[in-house]
């Protein structure tokens, strides 16, 4: 009893719960992306989207999930067994080990949160080789794919699984290659450090010196940004790279053959490591938790940016509840958007008292980063909406003609400039 | 026993079963599952040694593209399970010998050299730190390095010679 205690106090079990907390939420957002998808690409193709299930479809996602569960799961025949249960496995494991090593707010400042006397920090874990870990499980994550493809024993997964690892092994190389750049001016793997060195600075004193506009240490990455962007599209096999599941061609690629939820576990993985990419985008380029205001007794204000986004957006809930006449829009709504509205109202009361104004200065940092993250999410969605499908040879042309030439030369001008700054 | 060496042990024997798994499986691509699995077990290993880069860079490079390259391949000669013949007779009575007296040899060295386990979770060791590698890459080991890379253009330019070669015909 007393080691189980003992247990229930140490810093294994703080992990244990942390990496529960993250895969609920994560695995929530991920369902409300499908619904936030299927909203935003209605919109810009003029339609309503869900808006069946629940007061804007909201519980659309549930619906989803527990369709999931319940269809039949069908095994075809003449498959590979093994392979065939392992490839889904492996998607969802290695998408969502991923995020163990994603900071998503800096180390709180004093007075810290502790835990039976262990700090609470806003990350699973945190290796001095973050992003190299981050890569070698976007090298493992191809296997994912091209198993499904193989043992499914039919010509169109193995059609896709085939576009698929040459895809991802191709634009791999730009990927890591792209980042380089921005490993020489934080001079360090640790996803941490490379955050850290982009804060504290202004350009002008005014703009934020994120690597995507700084000249601290280097060049602007502005190459290196929209090669890496380009590529983790491609990694993730989305619109306008995702000839892996190209629907006019090869029915629905890699997962033709899966049901029930299998399928939805290559769904899940996609939609983490979409989660994935949009915080690297926001980590490696754009100043992770930093906030874009320039911190001072001038710019206090933008402290209290979170409630000035929640109080309006409860009220708006609330009002917008009120309108419905079913149960859960003239209940639940307005009590969704009164829990947002309070805690909006509570973080502002942080101008007159201690405790909060604590709280609103621990949660600056996750929402800014959350904040961007939501942004490159929408990026995703929006390149869904708006772009056709590459052709495949388009496709390889831009990843080995375009994209790592250019990646290969950003590398070295960012190199000369280091080198031409250290020895001034 | 200490964690670390639970887990030396445990990454041990998935390497060694990896391994046999590797030759004694019929079909290519559950061969080539099993070599990701030791190359990944490895990289524990390397872990294990505090030696983070090279644990990193291992899975990167025989774990991801390496060996992506190996299932890519399979599955576009769409290479059905091989049969299992007879072993020949230089592996019957060559081979068990030669294995043994690896092993033997193997085992005598780690036992001078006091104890099989590695001493793990250090940090002292030169492959601990991404910086010291490479460092030392491009000063003492400047010369393997640099000829290295060359060999492997010479082997990328040879590959693309044979490629165009074959599009003239």
């Amino acid at each position: 009893m007393s080691s189980l205690i003992a247990f229930a106090e140490s810093f294994w079990a703080l992990t244990i719960i942390k990496i529960a907390l993250l895969l609920f939420i994560v695995l929530t957002v991920n369902a409300y992306l499908t619904w936030f998808e299927r909203k935003v690409v209605a919109l810009m193709q003029s339609r309503v989207g869900p808006h069946r299930v629940g007061p804007h479809g909201l519980l659309q996602p549930a619906a989803d999930g527990l369709k999931f569960l319940f269809k039949e799961d069908v095994m075809p025949a003449g498959v590979d067994k093994f392979v065939y249960l392992l490839a889904p496995f492996l998607a969802l494991t290695l998408a969502l080990a991923s995020l163990a090593v994603i900071p998503f707010g800096p180390k709180p400042l004093p007075p810290p949160i502790t835990y039976f006397g262990h700090q609470i920090d806003l990350w699973v874990t945190n290796p001095d080789i973050g992003l190299l870990v981050l890569f070698s499980i976007t090298a493992l994550g191809v296997y994912g794919v091209a198993l499904a493809g193989w043992a499914s024993n039919s010509k169109y997964p193995l059609l896709g699984g085939l576009r698929s690892s040459a895809q991802m092994v191709s634009y791999e190389l730009s990927m890591t290659m792209s980042v380089v750049g921005v490993l020489l001016m934080a001079n360090s793997f640790s996803l941490t450090k490379i955050i850290e060195a982009q804060s504290g600075r202004t350009i002008f004193g005014i703009f934020p010196a994120w690597n995507i506009i700084s000249f601290h240490g280097g060049v602007p990455q502005i190459v290196g940004f929209l090669c890496f962007l380009i590529s983790a599209i491609a990694e993730t096999n989305r619109v306008p790279f995702d000839l892996p599941e190209a629907e006019s061609e090869l029915v629905a690629g890699f997962h033709t053959e899966y049901s029930s939820f299998k399928f939805a576990m290559f769904f899940i993985a996609e939609y983490t490591s979409m989660i994935t990419v949009s915080s690297l985008c926001a980590i490696l380029f754009f100043g992770g938790w930093n906030s874009p205001f320039p911190s001072g007794p001038a710019w206090n204000f933008t402290l209290y940016l979170p409630s000035v986004i929640l109080i309006p957006f409860g009220l708006w809930v609330i009002s917008d509840g009120l309108k419905y006449e079913t149960l859960i829009g003239k209940i639940v709504l307005p009590l969704i958007g009164a829990g947002i509205a309070s805690i909006g109202a509570l973080l502002l009361a942080g101008i007159w008292i201690k405790p909060l104004h604590d709280a609103n200065d621990y949660l600056q940092g996750p929402f800014w980063l959350l904040s961007k993250i939501f942004f490159f999410l929408f990026f995703y969605v929006w390149a869904r909406g708006t772009l056709p499908r590459f052709r495949y040879d388009q496709l390889m042309n831009i990843g080995w003609k375009l994209l790592l030439p250019v990646s290969i030369a950003n590398v070295i001008v960012t190199a000369a400039f280091v080198l031409f700054r250290s020895a001034q | 026993m200490s964690p670390a060496l639970v887990i030396f042990f445990v990454l041990a024997a998935l390497s060694v079963i990896g391994a046999l798994n590797v030759i004694l499986q019929k079909h290519p691509i559950h061969s080539a599952l099993s070599l990701i699995v030791v190359m990944v077990s490895l990289a524990g290993l390397y872990l294990l040694m505090g030696a983070e880069f090279v644990a990193a860079v291992q899975i990167i490079v025989y774990g991801g593209a390496i060996m992506v390259l190996f299932v890519f391949v399979i599955m576009l000669l769409n290479a059905g399970a091989e049969e299992h013949t007879d072993f020949s007779k230089l592996a019957k009575f060559g081979g068990l010998p030669l294995a043994l007296a690896l092993t033997g040899l193997l085992a005598a060295a780690m036992i001078h050299n006091g104890g099989a386990v590695p001493n793990a979770g250090g940090t002292d060791i030169p492959l601990a730190s991404t910086g010291k590698i490479s460092v030392m890459l491009f000063s003492t080991f400047v010369y393997p390095f640099e000829l290295t890379s060359f060999l492997i253009l010479v082997a990328i330019m040879g590959a693309l010679v044979l490629a165009q070669r074959e599009k003239k015909d």
